[in-house]
């Protein structure tokens, strides 16, 4: 792995004596002018080598240390053959400095250098990846810390940056196309016969009415451990990278998701995750004992290792196809101990959107899925029949081949364990206990309510919102400057989707107003719904999509407009996107 | 009450012009007016049920959609209609295929054998060129059927597609074309159905029925069943064919699938002419059936 290690920023490193104490230098980019270079290298870890497009040559990229208040200017040259591009992730830019080709700028040409310009304006953990072709796959994503103007008051001992993404030998393009060619390509580990004979998963009558319905309960990761090579910091599990500690000291961990499509369960055994920041927002610290971490979510963490000598920093992913351990330890060399993946969890009636009253949480709930649709009034909710693709449940949707299925009875999950963690016997982290530190900014009820459906077709791999995949340039969802909109995004697919919007936080509405968490990413669960409410105080054109990277790339997106409102407002709705 | 404060509060924010809006001046008033509208909301605990937000949105119209691109005030207009169309045409799937559902080697009491079937396809989601071939034989005897497909293949649903196209056989002798319609799909309980109607230059048609399932033993081993008829509307006497029932498959194979895009397999396969075309056979001094053991593999490119 030697070969990998040149690779690796000195934050990255084994050993590191940590991000907060690291030297400036090329590794970890500080001040306000700072350039970057894009290009094409290789990467190798845990057996699996291939292309890589880096940034500075190094994987991840380099940290960009920063300081709320500054102007920074970063000069970005792109030494690939193909365009690139830049996004900064969470952090509040205009919306012509955000980086995506096609919507806030042209993109940058191979050879061309553009300069990203802009005030940071405010504090946490944020990252940056491409958001040209797939580059993002391949290694084109880096961390970011803007330090507060104030000090700040959790005053932990050290910090550690810890990115989490997941490396394949299989271009992301092929990825595609052999999910285009089997959905189910990647999933080793989906029910089998002798599982049935052994007691193990579903129950034949349960399998039949799955089967019926032509949906498989082991569809939880698309891309999934059987072609990923997991990293902390570059680092594979093997390469075990490794933070120190001093005893007694209190540790900040800023853990960012930078994979392409990886959901990670994160833990810590037998050391409590006090969470303090969500998408760079502080939070009132609440304590946990696993947190999933969607893609492009950050979280921070402070734990207190106290006087042990190691312990082992786990990321799961979501569908157990795979793991990766690095270790917080008193010094470099010790290695902690590596927990056995935990068995593969299988979806739910709740995952198809079917809330049963009487069995909320409802992972044993039964249902005889074998009646006709209209046949099950007892559990309809509004007229609705418990058909899984009804149209009426969804008008805004265009229905075709893109949409095998509609959540008959979406229900909020945001104050439900996620996916694969129901059962956990220790804490886990849910939205819903996430509150924010400061006053929420725009108290303001929303003076409107939109939905989106995220919709797909596993079989075919077809992602789409509302029916309609990005490639068929769908209407924008429009906004106008300044104004309060509720967002309410509906699952109607059996997957976990963490869905982002450019150049906003919105507030998860969830429990009081006042303190609700504010974020740039949230996890909508499998079947499920979530609100949004969001202050469109980004003028400009916004990118709003998927961050699995496969389903962007296969049409779950929309562009997002605000404008200042016309002399005359207009009532009239132009498009299939706005309800 | 909390509500009619909340829909007076939709109703305001819904009225006011929203020009120079920014964080700060609503911070300013946050505390008094968050009061109101909080009290609904008193239950949330971590795990409780999800209650109905403490203020329900107003019901303001959406702005219209605008038409204009911001980006082409800081970027050259141009370059920017371009970053447009290469977004869209970039997410804009389209691919080729090659697919060989079996190729494969035959032993059995007619002699040793060969049998293939599979497609290559170019095209997206909705719409695809596919070109579909299968065929089969006896070693140093003419090939007794080689079929050469083309077909538009148009998703109909979430589950089917049609196939829109012709078909050639290069064998059985005499040569013929046929015009092809089918439905292919993916049907409740994962059985992979086609159906399709072949009529053919000289008029005569027929039709084709497939059915298969993949019941998968272990992640690796995968018993694939699969079934297979041809019918005739009348009798094709040029072909050997007699109306009715012409030919019956009957497959069972066993994939090793350890690699998804290439998994050999062993199996048997039983064939049978049936009705008039069986009798057809016989009098040409030919077997109506047969049965055999295959080897072969399954491969995806």
């Amino acid at each position: 792995m030697a070969g990998s290690l040149g690779l690796l920023p000195a934050w990255a490193r084994s050993g590191t004596p940590g991000a907060g104490r690291a030297r400036a230098g090329s590794d970890v980019l500080s001040g306000e002018t700072i350039a970057l270079e894009i290009g094409a290298t290789h990467f190798a870890t845990g057996g699996r080598a291939s292309h890589a497009v880096t940034v500075n040559g190094t994987l991840p990229a380099p940290l960009l240390r920063l300081r709320e208040g500054q102007t920074v200017r970063i000069a970005v040259t792109n030494r690939l053959r193909e365009q690139s591009s830049i996004h900064w992730h969470g952090l509040l830019v205009p919306f012509h400095m955000d980086g995506v080709p096609g919507i806030s700028f042209p993109g940058i040409d191979p050879g061309e250098t553009f300069v990203y310009e802009f005030p940071l304006t405010h504090s946490g953990t944020f990252w940056y990846h491409s958001h040209s072709n797939m580059q993002e796959a391949v290694g084109l994503y880096g961390p970011i810390v803007i330090d507060p103007l104030e000090p700040d008051p959790l005053g932990a001992d050290r910090e550690h940056v810890l990115v989490l993404s997941d490396w394949s030998p299989i271009h992301p393009h092929e990825q595609m196309r052999r999910l285009k060619m089997q959905g189910g390509y990647f999933n080793r580990q989906k029910q089998t016969l002798q599982g049935l004979l052994a007691g193990r998963d579903q129950s034949l009558s349960d399998r039949l009415a799955w089967a019926k319905m032509r949906m498989d309960a082991t569809d939880i990761s698309d891309v999934t451990g059987s072609t990923y090579s997991y990293l902390v910091n570059g680092h594979g599990h093997a390469e075990n990278w490794t933070g120190l500690f001093a005893p007694g000291e209190k540790v900040r961990l800023r853990v960012i998701n930078a994979s392409s499509m990886t959901n990670f369960n994160f833990r810590i055994p037998g050391l409590p995750l006090t969470v303090v920041a969500a998408d760079g927002n502080p939070v009132q610290p609440v304590e946990t004992d696993e947190v999933q971490i969607a893609i492009a979510e950050t979280y921070d963490f402070v734990v207190a290792p106290g006087e042990a000598q190691t312990y082992g920093i786990v990321a799961e992913a979501i569908d157990r196809s795979g793991l990766v351990r690095a270790t917080l330890a008193r010094r470099a060399g010790l290695v902690a101990e590596t927990p056995k993946l935990r068995r593969r969890p299988l979806l739910t009636m709740r995952d198809m959107g079917m809330d049963m009253s009487g069995t909320e949480g409802g992972a044993d709930g039964v249902i005889d899925l074998s009646k006709p649709a209209g046949g099950t009034e007892a559990h309809s909710m509004k007229g609705h029949s418990m058909s899984m693709r009804d149209p009426s449940v969804a008008p805004g949707v265009r229905m075709g081949p893109g949409v095998a299925t509609l959540s008959p009875m979406p229900v909020d999950r945001l104050a439900d364990r996620p996916t694969g963690l129901e059962d956990a016997e220790h804490r886990v982290l849910t939205y819903a206990d996430l509150r924010a530190s400061d006053p929420n900014p725009d108290p303001r009820v929303p003076s409107r309510r939109i939905e989106v459906h995220l919709t797909a077709n596993m079989e075919r791999y077809m992602w789409s919102m509302d029916g309609k995949a990005m490639s068929e340039n769908p209407s924008p969802i429009p906004f106008r400057l300044g104004e309060r909109v509720r967002i309410v995004l509906i699952n109607d697919t059996m997957m976990p989707h963490p869905i982002h919007l450019h150049g906003h936080f919105f507030e998860l509405v969830s429990g009081e107003a006042g303190h609700r968490a504010r974020k740039h990413t949230v996890n909508v669960l499998p079947g499920g719904k979530v609100s949004l409410d969001l202050t469109a105080d980004g003028e400009g054109d916004w990118a709003f999509h998927c961050h699995m990277l496969l389903h962007m790339h296969a049409g779950m997106m929309r562009v997002v407009t605000v404008r200042r409102e016309q002399e005359q407002p207009k009532v009239e709705a132009g498009g299939g996107e706005v309800l | 009450m909390p509500l009619i404060v909340a829909l007076a509060l939709g109703a305001t924010s819904a009225g006011v012009a929203p020009q120079d809006r920014d964080h700060e001046s609503h911070a300013a008033s946050a505390p008094g007016d968050m009061d109101h509208s909080a009290h609904a909301g008193h239950v949330m605990q971590s795990h409780a049920k999800q209650d109905a937000p403490s203020a329900e949105p107003g019901d303001a119209q959406p702005p219209e959609i605008p038409a204009d691109h911001p980006a082409d005030r800081y970027f050259p207009p141009e370059r920017m209609a371009a970053a447009r169309a290469a977004m869209i045409q970039e997410m804009r799937f389209r691919t080729f295929a090659l697919q060989v559902d079996r190729l494969e080697y035959r032993t059995g009491s007619a002699g040793d054998g060969f049998g293939w079937e599979g497609q290559a396809w170019y095209g997206g989601d909705v719409n695809r060129l596919v070109v579909a071939s299968e065929g089969e034989g006896t070693f140093g005897e003419r090939a007794e059927r080689i079929e050469l497909a083309t077909y538009w293949r148009h998703a109909l649903d979430p589950w089917f597609n049609l196939q829109l196209g012709m078909r050639h056989d290069f064998r059985p002798d005499p040569q013929r074309s046929y015009a092809l319609i089918g439905i292919e799909g993916l049907a409740p309980y994962w059985f992979e159905l086609e159906g399709q109607l072949l009529v053919s230059d000289k008029g005569d048609a027929h039709a084709r029925a497939r059915a298969s399932y993949q019941q998968r033993i272990t992640q690796s081993l995968v018993l694939e069943p699969e079934l297979e008829a041809d019918f005739a509307l009348q009798d094709v006497p040029e072909l050997n064919i007699g109306a009715g029932f012409e030919r019956f498959e009957l497959g069972a194979r066993l994939r090793y699938e350890r690699n998804r895009s290439l998994a050999p397999y062993l199996g048997v396969h039983w064939e049978r002419k049936l009705g008039q075309t069986a009798r057809l056979a016989r009098r040409a001094g030919e077997s109506a059936s047969g049965v055999s053991a295959v080897l072969g593999f399954r491969a995806m490119f």
